[in-house]
C-alpha cells in the first residue's frame, strides 16, 4: 500500500511518543497496581452543557463530558507532542504539505455502525468547518481531503502549516458520524439529544439540571476498556456545596471551576484527596488586564508599562489564586511551545511606576491622583471581583485611580466585543502554539468586533510581519526565532498588562488513577482511569 | 353567595386574567431585551472563540436577526396556540424543560409552604395564648431568628449538620442517582433529600405565618364580640376558635395567596444551594444565558400561577369570611 511506504521517520517517532503511556502502564503492573475495573465515578460540572455534540458546543462543560463520548485522531502529552487516539500513526511529508493518518481498525460506533475514514473526512471537511470556529481556521488550510481506504486518511495543505496536528485532539475537533449528520442541519438535528461517538462511554441518561450519567461501552475498541462502570456528573451551582460534596466524598472528583481557589488549601490538607494543576497544558490560559489600546493615556505604551510596574503578580498568584496557576511572564504561556524564558515583564516596582507617570507629566493632584480609568470586572465569580479590587488598591498607590464596573457574562461580552470599555481582565486559551492562540490577540488584521479578536486595537506593523511570518514557517527552528522576536517586541510596547498563567485544580480521590496522563487533563477519554482496590 | 353570582365573578376575573397575562407577556419581552448581550454573546463567552460568522449563524439560528417587533409578533402568535416555543439553547421545547422541572419545584415548595402554614399558625396561636410567658418570648425568638438569617446561610447551616457531622440527610440534589430505586424506596429517597431543601424555605416563611398569627390573634383577642362571648359563657376553646382564629386568619391568607402564587417560580436561592432541579434555577441560568424563550415561558407559568391564585384567595376569603363579597 502506498500509505505504509511513505510512512517513515516520523511514524517511528510517533510511535516514541507513544511508548511513556504503555511503560505507565507496564509500570503499575510491576507494582502490583493493575488497572482493575468496576465502579462509578462521582464528579461534578458546573455550569450544566447546553447539549454535548462537539463541534456544535464548545464550552468548557461541554468538553469535559462529551471527550468521553467522542473522541479525536489524536491527541497531545503535557510537552504537546501528538500521541495516537483514533489514529494509530501518522506521517508527514518532508515538504510539510502532506499528513497521512493510519486509522484505528475495529472501531464501531455507539450505534453499532463501523467507524471508517468517510466518518473523519467528513467531519473535517464539513461538519466542524460549518459550525467550529476555531477549528476552521485551521482546517480551511486543507486542500485536499481522500481516503486511499477505509482506514487511512490523507490530507493536503495549501500550504506547510507546522502546528497541524494540534487541533486534532478530541476538544479541537471531535470526529463525529456521517451517517448521522452529513445532508442535515447540524446544529438543529433531533440526534443531537442522543450523541453518538466512538469513546469509552455512552450517554445512559440527562435529567436536566440534575445529573448527566454515562455508561461504559461494551463494544469498546480497546480491548478491556474503559474500566470504570460509568462516570455520573452532577450539576451541582453552588460552590460551597459543591466543596461540601467533595469533602463528604459524595463525589470523587471535581474540575475546572469547580471549586474556588480559596478553598483549594484545604483540599490540599486532606490526605484522601489528590490536589493537580496539570493537565492545562494545550489550553495554557493565560488572564491580562485588557486595555483599550485606542483612548488618551491608555494608548500611551509608557503609561501601560507604569500599570504593569505597580501590579504585584506574585501577590495576586499567592493571595488571591492560593499559589494555584503562577504570574505570567511573557504573551505566550510557559506551557505553550516557543515560550521564550529569558523575556521577562517588567518588574514589580511602584516607584518606577511613579517615575514613568512623572515623566509622562502627569502629576497628583490634591488627592494625589494623577489619571484616572475605569474597570469593567470579569463576571466569572468571587476571585476575578477580588481581582479587580486588589488592582484598584495597587494602582491608587501610584496615583492612578480605577474606577470598577460591573455587569454579566452576556453584557461583558457583549461590550468586550464592541470596544465599549476602558480597561477589563481577560483570559483566552492559547491552544499550545502561538499560530493557533496568541496570535489573534496582537495583529491588525483581527481587529474586529468580535469578543477574543484584538479587541484592544493594538496595531504594530512589525508584530503583525513576525506572526505572519512565523506561521507559514514550516520549520519549528524558524518559528522559535520569530516567536522570540515577537515576545520582546510585544513586552517593549506592552499592549496589554498580562497578569497569570492560569491553571484549574483537579481534585480528586486517591484511589482514582489516571486521571491526568496528557496534555488536556481531563478532557481525555477516560478510558485507562480506574479505582485502585 | 349564589351560583349565578360566582359564574359571573369568575367570568369577569378570567377575562382580566387574560388582559393581564398578555400585557405580563409584552413587558417581559422588551424588558429582557433591554439587558444588554444576547444569547450568541453568552455562548462566544463561554466558549472562549468566534468569528463574525459564528456569531450571524447563531443569531439567524436563534432568530434574533429579525427585528424586534416581528419578533414579538412571532411570540405572540405562538403564545395563542400555547406553543412556549423552542430553547435554541438547550435543543428542547420549552414546553418540555418546564414540564420535566415543574414536578420538583411544586414538591419543594408546596411542602414547605404546607410546613409553614401549619406549624406557623400553631405556633403563632400558641404564642398568643400565652403571651407574656415563656413559651411566647420563645417562640417570638425563634421566628424572629429565622425572619432575619440569610436563606442560603440556613440552608448551609443545614447541611454542616445534618449531611456533614450527623451524615443522616444527603446535602443535594433530589434522588440517588443511577440507585435504580422502585415504588416506596424511591420515595424514601426523595423524602430525605426533600428534609433539608424544604425546612430551609420553610423555616423562612414559617417565622412569618408564626409572626402574623400572633399579632392578628392578639388583636382580635381585644375586641368586644370576644368579650360579650367570653360574658355569654362560651366555652374559652369555641372562644379561640370560633371566634378569634376565624377572623385572625384573614391576614394569614392573604400572606398564604401571595406564597402560593409563587410556588411555581420556586426558590432560586434554595435550588442552587440544594442543587435541587427545580424551575427558580431553569429559570435563573435561562437569564445569565438570555435564553429568551425558555425565560419567558418560566414567566408565563408564574403569571398563570400568581392570577390563579389571586382568584382562589378571593374565594376563600368570602369562605372564611361571609361579610367579604366577590364581585
Amino acid at each position: 500500500m502506498i500509505t505504509e511506504a511513505t510512512l517513515d521517520r516520523r511514524t517511528l517517532l510517533a510511535g516514541a511518543a507513544a511508548a511513556p503511556v504503555l511503560m505507565t502502564a507496564a509500570e503499575a503492573l510491576a507494582q502490583g497496581r493493575e488497572p482493575r475495573r468496576g465502579g462509578i465515578l462521582n464528579s461534578i460540572i458546573t455550569p450544566e452543557p447546553p447539549l454535548l455534540v462537539l463541534g456544535v458546543n464548545n464550552q468548557g462543560p461541554t468538553l469535559i463530558v462529551a471527550s468521553k463520548i467522542y473522541q479525536g485522531l489524536l491527541t497531545v502529552s503535557p510537552k504537546l507532542e501528538p500521541e495516537p487516539v483514533l489514529a494509530r500513526s501518522w506521517a508527514r511529508s518532508e515538504d510539510g504539505l502532506t499528513y497521512t493518518f493510519s486509522l484505528e481498525r475495529g472501531v464501531k460506533w455507539h450505534d453499532g455502525r463501523d467507524f471508517t475514514a468517510e466518518d473523519v473526512i467528513f467531519s473535517i471537511m464539513k461538519f466542524h468547518m460549518e459550525v467550529n470556529p476555531r477549528a476552521r481556521a485551521i482546517l480551511q488550510r486543507i486542500d485536499k481531503a481522500e481516503a486511499p481506504d477505509a482506514h487511512t486518511v490523507r490530507f493536503t495543505l495549501k500550504a506547510p502549516f507546522e502546528p497541524f496536528l494540534l487541533i486534532f485532539d478530541v476538544t479541537g475537533c471531535a470526529i463525529v458520524p456521517k451517517h448521522i449528520y452529513d445532508g442535515t442541519d447540524y446544529r438543529n438535528n433531533p440526534a443531537n439529544a442522543t450523541p453518538i461517538g466512538t469513546g469509552p462511554f455512552r450517554l445512559a441518561e440527562w435529567q436536566r439540571g440534575n445529573f448527566i450519567r454515562l455508561v461504559r461501552n461494551d463494544a469498546y475498541w480497546k480491548p478491556g476498556q474503559p474500566y470504570l462502570d460509568g462516570i455520573t456528573w452532577r450539576i451541582v451551582p453552588d460552590s460551597q456545596s459543591r466543596a461540601l460534596a467533595l469533602q463528604t466524598g459524595q463525589v470523587q472528583m471535581t474540575t475546572s471551576n469547580d471549586i474556588e481557589p480559596f478553598d483549594v488549601p484545604r483540599f490540599q490538607a486532606q490526605p484522601n484527596l489528590e490536589v493537580r494543576q496539570d493537565g492545562w497544558e494545550l489550553f495554557a490560559p493565560l488572564s491580562w488586564i485588557e486595555i483599550n489600546n485606542r483612548l488618551d493615556n491608555l494608548k500611551d505604551p509608557r503609561f501601560r508599562r507604569a500599570i504593569a510596574h505597580a501590579v504585584d503578580r506574585n501577590f495576586i498568584a499567592q493571595r488571591l489564586w492560593f499559589g494555584v496557576g503562577k504570574p505570567a511572564t511573557s504573551p505566550i504561556a510557559s506551557a505553550t511551545r516557543f515560550h521564550d524564558p529569558s523575556v521577562q515583564m517588567p518588574a514589580f516596582n511602584p516607584r518606577e511606576a511613579i517615575a514613568i507617570l512623572d515623566g509622562m507629566g502627569l502629576r497628583p493632584n490634591a488627592q494625589g491622583i494623577r489619571a484616572s480609568f475605569k474597570m469593567m470586572q470579569l463576571p466569572y465569580g468571587e476571585v476575578w471581583n477580588r481581582l479587580s479590587e486588589y488592582l484598584r488598591q495597587a494602582l491608587r498607590q501610584v496615583g492612578l485611580e480605577v474606577t470598577l464596573e460591573s455587569t454579566d457574562v452576556a453584557g461583558w461580552v457583549r461590550r468586550l466585543a464592541n470596544w465599549e470599555f476602558e480597561t477589563t481582565i481577560n483570559f483566552v486559551y492559547q491552544w499550545g502554539d502561538p499560530t493557533l492562540g496568541v496570535e489573534r490577540t496582537y495583529v491588525t488584521s483581527n481587529i474586529q468586533k468580535v469578543a477574543f479578536t484584538n479587541t484592544a486595537g493594538y496595531s504594530n506593523p512589525e508584530v503583525d510581519r513576525l506572526f505572519e511570518a512565523a506561521r507559514n514557517a514550516a520549520q519549528a527552528e524558524e518559528r522559535r526565532r520569530l516567536f522570540s522576536e515577537v515576545q520582546k517586541k510585544l513586552v517593549e510596547d506592552m499592549p496589554l498588562v498580562w497578569l497569570m498563567e492560569l491553571s484549574f485544580p483537579t481534585i480528586h480521590d486517591r484511589r482514582l488513577r489516571n486521571v491526568i496522563t496528557t496534555g488536556t487533563g481531563v478532557h481525555k477519554s477516560f478510558d485507562d482511569v480506574f479505582f485502585a482496590a | 353567595m349564589g351560583a349565578t353570582k360566582l359564574l359571573r365573578f369568575l367570568a369577569g376575573r378570567s377575562v382580566k386574567a387574560v388582559v393581564v397575562i398578555i400585557a405580563i407577556i409584552v413587558f417581559q419581552f422588551l424588558l429582557i431585551r433591554l439587558a444588554p448581550g444576547d444569547p450568541a454573546s453568552v455562548i462566544a463567552g463561554q466558549s472562549g472563540a468566534a468569528d463574525p460568522l459564528f456569531m450571524q449563524q447563531l443569531r439567524e439560528q436563534f432568530g434574533l436577526d429579525r427585528p424586534l417587533h416581528e419578533q414579538l409578533l412571532i411570540y405572540l402568535r405562538d403564545m395563542l396556540s400555547l406553543d412556549l416555543g423552542f430553547s435554541h439553547r438547550q435543543q428542547q421545547p420549552v414546553a418540555q424543560l418546564i414540564f420535566e422541572r415543574l414536578p420538583a419545584t411544586l414538591l419543594l415548595t408546596g411542602t414547605a409552604f404546607l410546613f409553614a402554614v401549619s406549624v406557623g399558625v400553631a405556633l403563632g396561636v400558641m404564642a398568643a395564648r400565652r403571651v407574656g410567658r415563656a413559651a411566647d418570648s420563645v417562640i417570638t425568638v425563634l421566628a424572629l431568628t429565622f425572619y432575619a438569617t440569610p436563606i442560603f446561610w440556613v440552608g448551609l447551616l443545614l447541611v454542616l449538620v445534618f449531611s456533614v457531622w450527623l451524615e443522616w440527610l444527603p446535602s443535594f440534589g433530589m434522588h440517588t442517582v443511577g440507585a435504580e430505586l422502585g415504588g416506596l424506596a424511591r420515595a424514601l429517597d426523595v423524602a430525605k433529600h426533600l428534609v433539608l431543601p424544604a425546612l430551609t424555605l420553610g423555616l423562612f416563611f414559617l417565622a412569618i405565618y408564626a409572626r402574623l398569627a400572633r399579632a392578628s390573634m392578639l388583636e382580635v383577642a381585644d375586641q368586644d364580640f370576644v368579650r360579650t362571648a367570653r360574658a355569654k359563657g362560651v366555652p374559652e376553646g369555641r372562644i379561640v376558635r370560633a371566634h378569634i382564629l376565624r377572623n385572625a386568619l384573614l391576614p394569614v391568607i392573604t400572606f398564604a395567596g401571595i406564597q402560593a402564587g409563587q410556588l411555581v417560580g420556586g426558590s432560586i436561592l434554595v435550588e442552587t444551594v440544594f442543587a435541587w432541579p427545580g424551575i427558580g434555577r431553569l429559570a435563573f441560568d435561562a437569564l445569565l444565558a438570555r435564553d429568551y424563550a425558555t425565560l419567558l415561558g418560566v414567566f408565563f407559568c408564574t403569571a398563570v400561577m400568581v392570577v390563579l391564585f389571586n382568584l382562589v384567595t378571593d374565594l376563600l376569603y368570602a369562605v372564611v369570611d361571609p361579610r367579604v363579597e366577590v364581585a
